[in-house]
């Protein structure tokens, strides 16, 4: 790709309870950009970005993190490196029993020992990013699914992460919702100096944003490039994903056994 | 044949799986170094919640189980006309049986399935997981202050039980059915040996408090994240805690009280 690269998968197998899910991935992504990783659905980008994040450990393979073998990381170490980490989960996943500035303050807490009033002052400039100020004061049951998700977005750049994943940002978001999310992700990306790393299967809000794109289906990647590069990219499977064709490499029915024989009709249905 | 010989050997090695990885998850919670300074202000919020808020249940239950000691107690007794020796019959029922594991059977039906299921949302609601990813570890934060918090909470739970039980079969026992107040204490006092009995007691809903928390977290942690997963885990919270209470105890009463 001749960029620098934060992250190199090389030859990434994993499989869970005997389902192979990747069979050899290998992805570079490049420091400073923002990536998407796009695919259908169950392909596993989810468990990607949780053997990025060492959730997961692969079958064989490496996955490097800013020239870290995460694999080859003990439990401490792992919890230690993850502090430059950060990731937006799909649910958002804030603490249900904490307020907005508690679940911001959270990570600061745990891992700095700031004093109060400084801590104060952080949260309230990660909840302005967000533009959620105002809302410092209310319980994640009082917040809209868009405002959940920008408030586990200020928690995620809370201690000011080199690295930041998001699983699905667009999923059941409302055209504004959506629209928030694509400038805050693009914004925070430029203004922080962030490496992104964007799981989706929303094509044309992915694209937009991002600066390199792969696409995963089958346990591996089919096609990767600038977004440009992908729109005339020669596979067949890739044009079906972008462009959402119904039928295609990817076919319309389940494999399922010949038609004749499930409805009983002697001589075959065409 | 074979089928069924093979199915009972893959259920007898999942058993042996499990109780594996909850003893790697028990070494996992229990492993590191406490600090006092952010752990204490979370095994305060789980003491409260696993402890205070189990008081309720336990108190009305103490209550009435003392209640009805005294009157079966008093009825039995009656008829050789040692009614007198129904104080003694009560607190060593209680203190050596009753108190701990009628307070385990209640903490793992009240508190054991509470925990589970808060902690199997945060699981389904990927709360454990976003933890992680911040760098901090659920097990430290998350299930280490409940799990001692239930440690801690059972044995004091107990003995508040027994406390209350006897309360209540004086009330039967002397405030209605007239029997010599002196005589409900003194045999009570005479009899009961702090060593044999009390601290035998207490040593048995230590071993039940651990035993019921220890299940409930692990319950909770290992669960299917969906809410049939969710509920199938509280529900073998109850039922594990049970049982284990009901057999742990007999074992106990025969190495405490055995005289072999």
């Amino acid at each position: 790709m001749g960029l620098d690269s934060y992250i190199t998968l090389k030859d990434v197998v994993f499989s869970r309870s005997d389902r192979r899910i990747f069979s050899g991935v290998t992805l570079d992504i490049p420091r400073g950009k923002i990536t998407a990783i796009m695919g259908p659905s169950g392909t596993g980008k989810t468990t990607l970005l949780r053997l990025i994040g060492g959730q997961l450990r692969p079958d064989s393979g490496n996955i490097i993190v800013d020239g870290q073998s995460i694999p080859e990381l003990r439990r401490k170490e792992l919890y230690t490196f993850r502090e430059k980490m950060g990731m937006l989960f799909q649910s958002g996943a804030l603490f249900t029993d904490l307020s907005v500035f508690e679940n911001v303050a959270f990570p600061m807490r745990v891992h700095t020992k700031l004093p109060e009033d400084m801590i104060n002052d952080i949260v309230l400039m990660k909840l302005e990013a967000v533009g959620l100020r105002g809302a410092r004061n209310l319980m994640p049951s009082e917040l809209s699914g868009g405002m959940n998700r920008r408030v586990a977005l200020a928690r995620s750049i809370a201690l000011d992460p080199e690295l930041i994943m998001y699983d699905e940002p667009f999923a059941g978001q409302d055209p504004i919702g959506m629209g928030v999310l694509v400038k805050l992700i693009r914004d925070l990306n430029s203004s922080m100096g962030l490496t992104s790393v964007l799981v989706s299967h929303d094509v044309q809000e992915s694209l937009s944003i991002c600066h390199y794109a792969c696409i995963i289906a089958d346990g591996k990647v089919i096609g990767a490039g600038s977004p440009e590069e992908l729109k005339n990219h020669p596979s067949e499977q890739v044009q079906q994903f972008l462009h959402g064709h119904p039928d295609g490499p990817v076919p319309f029915h389940y494999p399922s056994a010949a038609a004749a024989e499930d409805f009983g009709v002697a001589g075959g249905v065409s | 044949m074979i089928d069924r010989i093979a199915s009972l050997g893959r259920s007898g090695a999942d058993v042996v799986i499990s109780i594996g990885r909850a003893g790697r998850f028990l070494a996992g919670v229990l492993s590191g170094v406490p600090r006092p300074v952010t752990g204490f202000p979370l095994l305060m919020k789980q003491l409260y919640s696993v402890g205070v808020l189990s008081l309720a249940i336990i108190v009305v239950s103490g209550l009435f189980i003392g209640m009805v000691l005294g009157l079966q107690g008093y009825t039995i007794l009656s008829d050789f006309g040692s009614e007198a020796a129904i104080g003694q019959m009560i607190a060593l029922t209680l203190v050596r049986e009753l108190g701990p594991v009628v307070t385990a059977l209640l903490f793992a039906g009240r508190a054991g399935s509470a925990l589970t299921a808060e902690i199997g949302l945060m699981k389904a609601t990927e709360q454990l997981s976003s933890m992680e990813m911040m760098g901090v570890d659920p097990l430290r934060r998350v299930i280490a202050p409940r799990l001692w918090a239930g440690f801690i909470a059972m044995p004091i739970l107990a003995i508040i039980f027994s406390m209350v039980g006897i309360w209540g079969g004086m009330l039967v026992g002397v405030e209605w059915l007239g029997v010599f107040e002196g005589s409900y204490w003194g045999n009570m006092q005479a009899s009961v040996d702090f060593w044999d009995d009390v601290v035998n007691g207490i040593i048995k809903s230590v071993v039940f408090g651990f035993v019921c928390a220890w299940i409930a977290v692990y319950q909770g942690y290992d669960c299917v994240p969906t809410s049939a997963g969710i509920s199938s885990a509280t529900t073998k919270t109850v039922v594990y805690s049970s049982l284990a209470v009901l057999g742990l105890d007999f074992v106990l009463t025969a190495v405490m009280f055995g005289n072999f």
